[in-house]
Parts: structure tokens; C-alpha cells; sequence
């Protein structure tokens, strides 16, 4: 059994007669300029680690669309459990910006307070559920939150991210397994990206596709050019629709490929596949989705110029005002580990205070290398 | 390191200077190039030589039959070395961080370390799980936590850790050897700092075997790892306001050297042990407890531990979660004044 790759636009931006979901204009463009920021963000992100101005990065460059598109197909009440890349959706959100970076900066402007590395996330204001580093947890998470949501009768529908690398986890199994026996409504989208670090997708699995093995779970399983925003919607749209409907969960596999290194601290010209890459730069999920604009006339140079510069000022404004925040103070290290400090807790926090108070404490910690 | 531990003779002679993850590479090609059922899988290790680079070459150098890439999952990385290392291949699997071993652990405590006593000494797992640990790289709540306590609290798994370029290439070649399985755990903050000489060719450092890393009179200071040389220099400082500090680098954790640990905290009558590990049931608290019933009698003042608080790993407060020189030095000096 194999699975057609959906495509609705080809390399022109042409759209296939009959699949086009016909968005409304205001709404083309506006994911235009998501997917245009989102790359402008990546970029500075990365540009602020190179200048040690942030501990780490990691871009979602060439997946623009693939993560975009899913998650347009919600509702802004349906919640999200991400991984680690796709940091488009705070910006679908309405997350501004500012508080984005501060997560960066691990400030006191951070939601999280600065408690985890940068690009880990947690936003409940955009059901944008905390993001952890562990591979393929979040995917369990859903299926349970998608039970919870049928028990209360709610028609909540939830959407989960994974990479290819994902797929290997024991949570991939564990979380489609939960969601298709007990019905849950939620998406599964693997980004297949192509890597898992240095590790090749065809390493990960002896399946012809991620979106086959749905079948052994029983769900529908789909396979979708990443790359082609209008068809990652429409296969995520049809998979959101069945799960608001009470038929359960559905495996989408966006095919994809990650055009930048894994992270910051990774230099992908160690292993990847040249000709390959050059293949893919060809199929630039932003380039294809501009022709589209162009061929409806949504699309012109100074449609262009509004879209960069003004996410460039946009993003400065945020940098600037992100750095300015100072960072948490010390005694915040002791909260949130329970609701109410612990008694232990309570007298650690003491035994810091007075230590600082004596001056000096504080070791000289290195540089994170992954 | 003692003259002995090295086996003249064998191997070649002369040493190199190396930083850790220098050692711990040679290590491992030394194994691999004397025996040829030593194989090393992980995530990353091939075509990138591991996310750190600890190895580098071994693709190149043995193919990858001896060093592959697996998919994305610590269970599949561990259940398959149990695998193996029950049919007689001497796996060294890679978890490329201690944080992300979780999936196997039901794997690790539950097969590896108990395959020898349910079979009644049948069935055995001679098995390394190499993997970085601990903090002090700005790697926030997943890529620094000091987790050996679970190890160590699970018969039938050895614990090691090595603090210097040259027993951390000892002490993985004894537990390559070993017959049992190992958790060897790599203090990465150290990987490239500190670089030191390391005997070429064979070199082995017996597990079970701590080393006294300073001498003194005064107190002790039991520790393992990145703590050992943030040790040292808290007794360089201590030195200078006249307080003798011994060192004991514990080097395993599990079986623990106590005769060297008994006998330091007998002479100086004091003991600080310091972990990075969150306070409460890390490691320290079991040597604390062991002096407690063994040295009593010998003890001068209350045995202090410092440690890392009992909160996760924070990524901004890193710094000052961290037991640094100034925590150390603040509790040598409640061994004296409490
Ligand atoms: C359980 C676990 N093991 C290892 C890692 C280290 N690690 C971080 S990202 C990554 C690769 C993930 O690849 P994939 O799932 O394909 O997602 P991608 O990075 O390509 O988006 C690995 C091995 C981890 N975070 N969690």
C-alpha cells in the first residue's frame, strides 16, 4: 500500500483545478505575511545566538508552510501541543512578538520566567501548551487532553507536532494508539523533515511513509507536500473537521524539508545530502505561495516590501524592548516547583539569600553546545 | 593514577595531552581496535561523530557495522544492547544526553540490571550506556540534569563518572571490560575544559577505586565529577585562610571505594560531600548517611552536604543553582562553626 503525495500547487503557484480552498484575500495575504515573518523571526533568532546575545536557536526555515497551514486549520479555541518548531503559530496566535523573544532572553518577561532554554514555549493565553525537549511527549499529551475534551462533552479539537524523528519515539505509538481507541479528537502532524539532527528519515523507519503506519492504528493516515501551504491546510481542515465531528484522530504526514541546520549549535554541511538541498531550495515554500499571490493578483512589490520591512521593524521594536527586561531575580528559581513552597524549599531559598547577601555566589557557566 | 594501573608493557607507551572527550574517543577506538565484539550506536554517532563529538571517526574508521545511527529511541537504543550484550556483542550505546533516558529506563532497571540475578547468573549484560550529564552549560531543564541517583539506587547497575581526561579513558576501558553492565556518565561541562596527559594504548583504571585528588588535614571533601575541580579550587581559596582540605574524587559511585572514604574522613574528622544534584535523596545523602553509621565516633562536626537545590534545573538561575567555590567554601566552613 503506498499513499499519493497531495499537492495543490505546483512550482508556478498554479493551483489544481477543483483543490483550490479558495481563502478569502485578506486571508491569503495575511498568511503570506506570517509565513514571511516567521522567517524574518528565525533569522534574527539565529543572528542574536551568533552574537551571544541569546543562548541558543533553532529555525523552522523551509517549514513555513507546513506548520502554518495546519494550525490556520483551527479554531483559536482548539489548543495546541507543539514541538519545538514551529514557531509560526504564536505568531497566528496573535503572541506579540516581544514576549516571544523575551523567552529567548529567558527574562522576566518570559511566560515561563525563564525556566527553560529558548525556543521552549509555553503561551496558555494561545492554548499554545508548554514544550519540552523530550522527543515525542507532547503526542500522548494530546490524545489525553482530546479524551478529557470528549468526557466534558467539549468540541475541542487538538493539534500535535512531531518531526520524523519523532515517529520513533515510544510516544508516537503510545499517543496515536490512545487517540484512535478511545476516539480522541486530535491531528497528528509529522513534519518530516527530512533530518533528525544528522539522522537521515529513511534511518528512522523501513516504512514506505510516516502517514502509512495510521493504518495499524486504525485512522486515517495522509500524506501532504509540506511545502504547499493551500494543500497542508486543506488536509489538516478535512482531519480538524472529522475530529470536531466525533470520528477521532487522524495522522497527517507533511513532507518537508528543514533548510537550515538542526540548531545553533549543529552545522548540517557536516552530513547532509548536497544535491538534495539543492533540490529542495528550488521548492521554497514561501517562493511557490508568492507566485500564487502574484497569479491572483494579491501579490506586487510593494505588497512585498510592507511584508519584510514591516516584519523587520516589527521584530527590531520587539528586540530592543526584550532586551531592556531584566532577568527573573534569584528567589523566582524556588516558585512553581509546587503550588506553595515547600518547607525545604523555604529554607533554601534562606540559605541562597544569605549567601548572596555575603556576596559572590554564582558559578561561571559555559556556552550550551547543542 | 597510580603507575600500577596502567599494565606496562601492553599497548603503546608515552601519553598524549587530551581534553576529556578526547579520552573518552580514544577510549573506545583502543577497545574497538582489541576487540572486535565492541560495537557503539546512538543517535548521531555516525556521519556527526555524536552531538558532542565523543565519536568522531568511529564510522570512518570501523564502518557501520561496528558504529550506526539508530531511530530516535532510547528504549530501542538500550533494549537492543541488552539484546546483543546477552548474545555476546559488547554494545556501548550512547545516550546522547542523560536527560532523554527516560524512555528506556524501564529497559535499564528493570532488564539490564537484573538479567544476571533472575537468571540465577545465566544470562548476563556486559553493556556500557555512555552519556553526558550535569549542568553548567546553559542548557536549561533538559540538557543538565545530574539523574545518577536513580542508578545508583538499582542493584545490579555500576555507576561511574570520571573528572579527568585521563580516568575518564581508564575508567571506560575497565567498564567496556566489565562484566556487568555500567552507567558511565560524562560530565560534559568538563568535555573540553581542563585538558591532561593520558597514557596511549592501554590504559586501564580499576572501577571501585576513588582517588585522593588533594591531601589535607582538616576536613574532606567527598565529590565526582564537574564538582571536583569547582572543589579544588574551594580548597586553593580554604588553603589560604590556613584550612587543609582533602579531595576524595569518588570516580564510581556504585560499588563506593569506602575504605579510601572512611579512612580520609577518620584523619580530618570533618566531611563536606557536594553533587549538583538536587539535595534531597542525591547521592550525597547516601555517603552522608554512611558516615554516619561507620565514622561517627571520628566526626568533629555535622557532615554538610552542598548540593543543587530541590527545584528542576533552572536555565536563566543556572549560575546560582550550581553549587560553585563560594557554596563549597561556605560549607567547609559549617563543619567548623554550626
Ligand atoms: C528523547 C529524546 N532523545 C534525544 C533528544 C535529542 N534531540 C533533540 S532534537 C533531536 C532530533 C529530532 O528530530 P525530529 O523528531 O525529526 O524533529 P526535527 O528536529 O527534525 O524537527 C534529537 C535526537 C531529545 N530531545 N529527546
Amino acid at each position: 500500500m503506498s499513499l499519493e503525495l497531495l499537492t495543490i500547487l505546483d512550482q508556478d503557484g498554479k493551483a489544481q483545478k477543483g483543490k483550490d480552498p479558495n481563502l478569502p484575500a485578506a486571508e491569503l495575504q495575511k498568511l503570506y505575511r506570517l509565513m514571511v515573518t516567521t522567517r524574518a523571526l528565525d533569522d534574527r533568532g539565529l543572528a542574536l545566538q551568533r552574537q551571544g546575545r541569546i543562548g541558543f536557536y533553532l529555525q523552522s526555515t523551509g517549514q513555513e508552510a507546513s506548520h502554518l497551514g495546519a494550525a490556520y486549520a483551527l479554531k483559536d479555541s482548539d489548543w495546541l501541543f507543539p514541538a519545538y518548531r514551529q514557531p509560526g503559530i504564536l505568531l497566528l496566535r496573535q503572541v506579540p512578538i516581544e514576549k516571544v523573544i523575551c523567552e529567548w532572553f529567558g527574562n522576566a518577561g518570559d511566560t515561563s520566567k525563564g525556566r527553560q532554554m529558548p525556543v521552549h514555549y509555553s503561551f496558555r493565553q494561545a492554548n499554545f501548551v508548554s514544550i519540552s525537549s523530550p522527543i515525542g511527549t507532547q503526542l500522548t499529551h494530546a490524545a489525553g487532553a482530546g479524551m478529557a475534551a470528549r468526557m466534558r462533552g467539549d468540541d475541542t479539537v487538538f493539534m500535535t507536532f512531531c518531526g520524523d524523528g519523532g515517529t520513533s519515539s515510544n510516544d508516537f505509538h503510545t499517543g496515536l494508539n490512545f487517540a484512535a481507541v478511545y476516539k480522541a479528537p486530535v491531528v497528528f502532524v509529522c513534519e518530516n523533515n527530512g533530518y533528525a539532527i544528522s539522522v537521515p528519515s529513511c534511518k528512522q523507519t523501513a516504512s514506505e511513509s510516516m502517514a502509512i503506519k495510521a493504518d495499524a492504528y486504525g485512522m486515517p493516515g495522509v500524506r501532504v507536500d509540506g511545502n504547499d501551504l493551500l494543500a497542508v491546510y486543506r488536509v489538516c481542515k478535512e482531519a480538524v473537521d472529522r475530529a470536531r465531528r466525533g470520528d477521532g484522530p487522524t495522522l497527517v504526514e507533511t513532507v518537508t524539508h528543514r533548510m537550515a541546520s538542526h540548531s545553533s549549535s549543529d552545522d548540517a554541511a557536516r552530513y547532509r545530502d548536497a544535491k538534495d538541498y539543492e533540490a529542495w531550495k528550488k521548492k521554497d515554500p514561501i517562493a511557490r505561495f508568492q507566485l500564487y499571490l502574484k497569479h491572483k493578483k494579491l501579490w506586487n512589490d510593494a505588497f512585498e516590501k510592507e511584508c519584510v520591512e514591516g516584519a523587520k521593524a516589527a521584530i527590531q521594536t520587539a528586540v530592543n524592548a526584550a532586551e531592556a527586561v531584566a532577568n527573573p531575580g534569584p528567589e523566582t528559581m524556588f516558585d512553581d516547583v509546587y503550588m506553595n513552597l515547600t518547607p525545604q524549599l523555604k529554607q533554601q531559598r534562606q540559605e541562597l539569600h544569605d549567601l548572596m547577601l555575603k556576596g559572590g555566589v554564582g558559578a561561571q557557566v559555559g556556552h550550551f553546545p547543542l | 593514577m597510580t603507575a600500577t594501573e596502567t599494565k606496562a608493557g601492553e599497548g603503546k607507551t608515552g601519553t598524549k595531552v587530551m581534553t576529556m572527550l578526547e579520552a573518552i574517543l580514544d577510549a573506545m577506538r583502543t577497545e574497538m581496535r582489541n576487540d572486535d565484539r565492541v560495537v557503539v550506536f546512538g543517535e548521531d554517532v555516525g556521519k556527526k561523530g555524536g552531538v558532542f563529538g565523543a565519536t568522531a571517526g568511529l564510522f570512518e574508521e570501523f564502518g557501520e557495522k561496528r558504529c550506526f545511527d539508530t531511530p530516535l529511541s532510547e528504549c530501542g537504543i538500550i533494549g537492543a544492547a541488552i539484546g546483543m550484550a546477552v548474545y555476546g556483542i559488547r554494545p556501548i550505546a550512547e545516550i546522547q544526553f542523560l536527560d532523554f533516558i527516560y524512555p528506556a529506563f524501564d529497559q535499564i532497571v528493570s532488564e539490564a540490571a537484573k538479567m544476571r540475578y533472575r537468571s540465577g547468573g545465566e544470562y548476563t549484560c556486559p553493556m556500557v550506556i555512555r552519556s553526558p550529564y550535569g549542568g553548567g552549560i546553559r542548557g536549561g531543564h533538559y540538557h543538565s540534569q545530574s539523574s545518577e541517583a536513580y542508578f545508583c539506587h538499582t542493584p545490579g547497575l555500576k555507576v561511574v563518572i570520571p573528572s579527568t581526561p585521563a580516568d575518564a579513558k581508564g575508567l571506560l576501558i575497565a567498564s567496556i571490560r566489565d562484566e556487568d553492565p555500567v552507567m558511565f556518565l560524562e560530565p560534559k561541562r568538563i568535555y573540553r575544559h581542563g585538558k591532561g596527559e593520558v597514557p596511549l594504548g592501554e590504559h586501564v583504571v580499576p572501577i571501585g577505586k576513588a582517588r585522593i585528588a588533594r591531601e589535607g588535614t582538616d576536613v574532606t571533601v567527598l565529590c565526582y565529577g564537574a564538582m571536583v575541580s569547582v572543589c579544588e579550587a574551594a580548597a586553593a581559596t580554604a588553603a589560604q585562610a590556613g584550612r587543609s582540605v582533602e579531595i576524595v574524587d569518588l570516580r564510581t559511585l556504585v560499588p563506593l571505594d569506602e575504605a579510601t572514604v572512611f579512612e580520609s574522613v577518620k584523619k580530618t574528622g570533618r566531611c563536606v560531600v557536594v553533587y549538583e544534584a538536587p539535595k534531597t535523596c542525591g547521592y550525597g545523602a547516601e555517603l552522608s548517611a554512611l558516615l554516619a553509621e561507620k565514622c561517627i565516633e571520628h566526626l568533629e562536626g555535622p557532615i554538610v552536604r552542598v548540593a543543587g537545590f530541590d527545584t528542576p534545573f533552572p536555565y536563566t538561575l543556572e549560575h546560582l543553582y550550581m553549587p560553585d567555590e563560594k557554596r563549597v567554601l561556605a560549607g567547609i566552613e559549617k563543619t567548623f562553626t554550626w
